[in-house]
């Protein structure tokens, strides 16, 4: 099967290895995988913080470049959300049919959705033997539904033991603008994020969304709380081969 | 803007019109007053308790209810009914009101609404009046100006009664004093209220006790009331009143004179959509099947209750919230506070650091309701379409399925239009324009990456960075940021 | 007039909109469902521990005992004055000694009301799924301070009042009668969010239902 990567803006910059997993672990499972260097920014954050007339130049500009793509597949929970849920009010607080338009033409999946739904896989070969927590993301929870999905694919991941994370669906704290606007309630969510973790005593805490992980992990580094923060295509792409 | 054509009528200065108490100050932003109640841990404690209790009791009523979903659907279409005919129901209410003996007054802001209802407790001859505190006699700030008028109030919820004494204001509109634990209640009524036995323990039972016994002589011998009501049905002008602890009942029952004040948006077409609304509002709001009472009643009847029956019709900025298609949805709200028991940003700050203005709702419903109704031209009602995550909790346990995050982001979008048009734009906006021109197009984005990439690791120590300059600044405070490996995904692939 | 002034801005407000027709879909539940109630005698058991859940005391009695059980009752509780509607059926009352009960036609004192050691009256209707009572101050109910003021409340319920859901009840009831829905005692969550009884109404319901 032909998959398109978008890989998303922040995840280009700062976590590109998330790219990586994600290309390795489909053209493992037999996907074709491709890249349009035309891809920027789906305009998530400037659509969540107000600026709508930004937003939708963005989301055009997203339109386009993956319009001619039968299956865009990204592991960025809440750029998913943002495609699906915020193109068709992106174009309806601009006055944009066209975008209305194309943005229903538009087929996108997160990761975990492609894997489960799609290709119909929850065992993927992976080994990654650590203890791991996974952090249900509020986008994957409540907006893209994504329920047990994440879990299923983890469990079949030989060697990893999965940690249970008390108060998990609980908000970490980030929230895009809100971790600047309003940083002090935003960090003590993200401690009692960090405790809950340190509770599980898992090595490692994952989720289906780097912005998430940033903050999370960035309030561990600060704590050094010897807990690495990683997303989880790189765990479901490492196998015994790739250690 | 999604509001289109529609002419925007004048209750965009309702803000500066209507509005609380007189001489309320102007509060500040929800970021700073937050701060104040992040500092206080003995609240933070208390509400983190109260919160866990309030949602275990909403999760199990509303998982014993099988057609939960259904019933939500059908709250939804209710309100939304009451809504888009708006007019037609406030008058077919007005006219069974009348017909069945009660006066309706309508009132275009706070203002207009406290003279009202002091001139018809001046009217009565009477110095004392009971009250069920509601959040729209709050909204209105009635015990200040019937203080004012020399008459003496006294409140009917021990709870209430605990959070005057001790001075506070609220910190949750359905539970006044839930960020005070009993054994802080204790202390307050022992300090505050006369007559308090001096053994008092923390035990609730006491507590309640001692609150009866206080309240007990004035609520029997009181000849005027003022409540609130959750519903008023428009086809038979039936009034509707569920509560917990009988002090409604005191009032609608015993006075001669009772006044109503309603929000307009509180009116519901026929009787028949209270077997939707008595179902979803009691499982909501306290995880009951049904609250301790409820009370309805039409009008005045013959030897029960009271004689003279007035109804206040508020609208106080809600018309401006009923003008915008997005943001209008936030009327459907009955009032439950399930979105605040779920939210983790109310329940660190609590209710105050929502009170722009001195408003009274607070949580996700106050951050999309106070904006709407007062206008985001304030700094305090500005910042509260941003105070959440988005974290969508909120959307999920309404009982009327107001999409509360949908609505937050659409008036985020309303405080950036408003700031547009300053001559010189905000820090934020440079950088929100900046950003989307440069990710607007590959031929600016990667030279820009390329940039931001060189700039970032010249910050970073040993893979991290540690403090960021500038607006980034408040995320370094607490938390580190990777640095950014030297090549983008975008170079890595085009290298593989 | 502000009348005017609040009808112009809400028909402003809407615009177009205005008077659109929601369909409100009803396809919840209108009875109990066949798990919760099979029969009647399971809605009655469910209205009994739906009842005895709100901390209410809740007694089922034969048609034939209903007087020595409202007698019983009250003696258990040494009442010496109780209040009653005035149209209270005799026979409820009729092995009451040693009990004065003061029959109410409206006129009762509240001060008298708040002295005597409790009320009987009957019901409107019930409700099983939420345990509720609901007194429309029809025969043998009174006005509404009866059932508030006295501390005690012992509410008599015929089996055949007992509907299942809320949308039954509401279908039942008169909305221009005066509704008190009672569920359990008089209770807040207000003081430290554990159901105690008070503050203002009966700290004490008992409910009697009668099969016949
Ligand atoms: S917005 Fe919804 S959940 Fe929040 S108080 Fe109103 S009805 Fe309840």
């Amino acid at each position: 099967m032909r998959v398109a990567l978008f890989v998303a803006c922040f995840n280009d910059v700062l976590f590109p290895r998330t790219g990586e997993a994600v290309a390795s672990l489909l053209t493992r499972l037999g996907c074709e995988v491709s890249f349009t260097p035309e891809q920027t920014c789906c305009g998530q954050m400037h659509w969540s913080t107000g600026y709508q007339r930004e937003a939708a130049g963005l989301a055009r500009g997203f339109t386009e470049v993956f319009g001619p793509q039968d299956v865009v597949v990204t592991p960025a929970a809440s750029c998913a959300t943002t495609i699906r849920d915020a193109y068709p009010r992106i174009a309806e607080a601009t006055a944009d049919p066209g975008l209305a338009g194309a943005a229903a033409r538009l087929t996108v999946y997160e990761l975990t959705e492609f894997l489960v739904d799609v290709l119909g896989v929850t065992d993927v070969g992976a080994y990654f033997p650590h203890r791991v927590a996974y952090h249900p993301t509020c986008h994957s929870l409540r907006a893209l539904r994504l329920g047990d999905r994440p879990l299923r694919l983890l469990r079949a991941v030989r060697g990893l033991e999965l940690a249970e994370l008390p108060a998990a669906e609980e908000c970490c704290g980030f929230g895009g603008a809100f971790a600047m606007k309003n940083s002090d309630v935003s960090v003590a969510m993200v401690a009692d994020k960090v405790r809950h973790i340190r509770q599980s005593s898992a090595d490692v805490v994952c989720a289906v969304d780097n912005s998430c992980l940033a903050h999370i992990g960035g309030a561990l580094s600060r704590l050094r709380g010897g807990v690495r923060a990683m997303h989880l295509a790189e765990i479901l792409a490492a196998t015994e081969a790739s250690r | 803007m999604t509001s289109g054509p529609i002419p925007l009528p004048m209750p965009r200065v309702l803000g500066a019109l209507g509005g609380t108490g007189p001489g309320e100050a102007a509060r500040p932003r929800f970021a700073t007053a937050a701060r104040e109640a992040l500092a206080d841990t003995g609240q933070r404690r208390s509400l983190r308790e109260s919160m866990a209790v309030l949602r275990g009791r909403r999760e199990a009523a509303t998982a014993e209810a099988a057609d939960w979903e259904e019933l939500r659907e059908a709250g939804r279409a209710v309100r939304d009914r009451s809504l888009l005919s708006l007019d037609t129901h406030l008058e077919t209410l007005e006219g069974a009101v009348t017909d069945a003996g009660g006066t309706v007054h309508w009132a275009a802001d706070a203002a207009e609404a406290r003279r009202i209802v002091v001139g018809l407790v001046r009217a009565t001859g009477r110095s004392e009046v009971i009250e069920v505190r509601s959040p729209v006699t709050r909204e209105i700030g009635l015990d200040r100006a019937l203080a004012g008028a020399g008459v003496d109030v006294a409140e009917t919820g021990a709870a209430d009664l605990a959070v005057r004494l001790a001075g506070e204001r609220p910190a949750h509109f359905l539970l006044p004093a839930v960020h005070r634990d009993p054994a802080e209640i204790r202390r307050t009524f022992l300090r505050r209220m006369p007559g308090a036995p001096s053994d008092l323990t923390d035990d609730p039972r006491e507590l309640a006790d001692a609150a009866r016994a206080h309240l007990r002589r004035r609520l029997l011998s009181a000849d005027v009331a003022v409540i609130g009501a959750a519903f008023a049905v428009a086809e038979t002008g039936t009034l509707v009143m569920p509560e917990g602890d009988g002090g409604g009942r005191m009032c609608l029952t015993l006075p001669e004179t009772l006044i109503c004040v309603l929000g307009i948006e509180q009116v519901v077409p026929c009787w028949r959509d209270m077997e939707i609304l008595l179902q979803l509002l009691p499982r909501s709001a306290t995880g009951e099947r049904m609250s301790p009472y409820v009370s309805t009643w039409t009008g005045v009847s013959a030897q029960d209750g009271p004689r003279d029956l007035h109804v206040v019709l508020l609208d106080n900025g809600r018309t401006a919230a009923l003008a915008d298609e997005v943001g209008r949805a936030a009327l459907r709200c009955i009032g439950c506070a399930a979105c605040l028991s779920v939210c983790p940003v109310y329940e660190r700050t609590g209710g105050h650091a929502y009170a722009a203005g001195g408003s009274v709702l607070s949580g996700p419903i106050g951050a999309i309701w106070t904006p709407q109704t007062r206008g985001v031209r304030g700094a305090a009602e500005a910042s509260l379409p941003f105070a959440s995550t988005l974290c969508g909790a909120c959307g999920d346990v309404c009982p009327v399925k107001i999409d509360i995050p949908g609505i937050l982001v659409h008036l985020r979008g309303k405080v950036v239009q408003a700031r547009r048009h300053r001559p010189v734009p905000p820090p934020e906006m440079a950088v929100m324009r900046a950003l989307a021109w440069a990710m607007g197009d590959r031929r600016r984005y990667e030279p820009a990456l390329r940039q931001g990439v060189r700039w970032a690791r010249l910050l970073s120590r040993g893979g991290r960075i540690r403090r960021l300059p500038g607006l980034l600044g408040k995320w370094t405070e607490a938390r580190d940021l990777p640095a950014p490996p030297r090549d983008p995904f975008r170079v890595r692939w085009r290298e593989r | 007039m502000s009348r005017e002034r609040v009808l112009r801005s809400v028909r402003a407000a809407l615009g177009e909109a205005r008077g659109t027709e929601v369909n409100v879909p009803r396809d919840y539940h209108h009875r109990l469902t066949g798990e919760e109630a099979g029969s009647r005698a399971d809605v009655v058991a469910l209205f009994s521990e739906r009842v005895a859940d709100h901390r209410a005391t809740v007694r089922h009695v034969g048609a034939d005992e209903l007087a020595t059980t409202v007698a019983a009752a009250l003696w258990a509780r040494e009442a010496k004055r109780i209040v009653v509607p005035d149209d209270l059926p005799y026979g409820w009352l009729a092995q009451l000694e040693g009990v004065q009960a003061l029959a109410d036609a409206g006129t009762v004192d509240v001060a008298v009301l708040d002295a005597v050691d409790g009320v009987v009256t009957g019901c409107a209707a019930a409700v099983a799924r939420t345990g509720t009572v609901v007194l429309d101050g029809g025969r043998a109910q009174g006005r509404r301070a009866l059932t508030l003021v006295p501390d005690y409340h012992l509410c008599v319920v015929h089996a055949d009042q007992i509907v299942g859901t809320v949308p039954e009840a509401v279908a039942r009831l008169d909305p221009y009668r005066p509704l008190t829905w009672i569920s359990g005692p008089a209770a807040t969550l207000d003081l430290g969010l554990r159901r105690v009884p008070g503050v203002h109404g009966p700290r004490e319901l008992e409910v009697l239902v009668v099969e016949d």
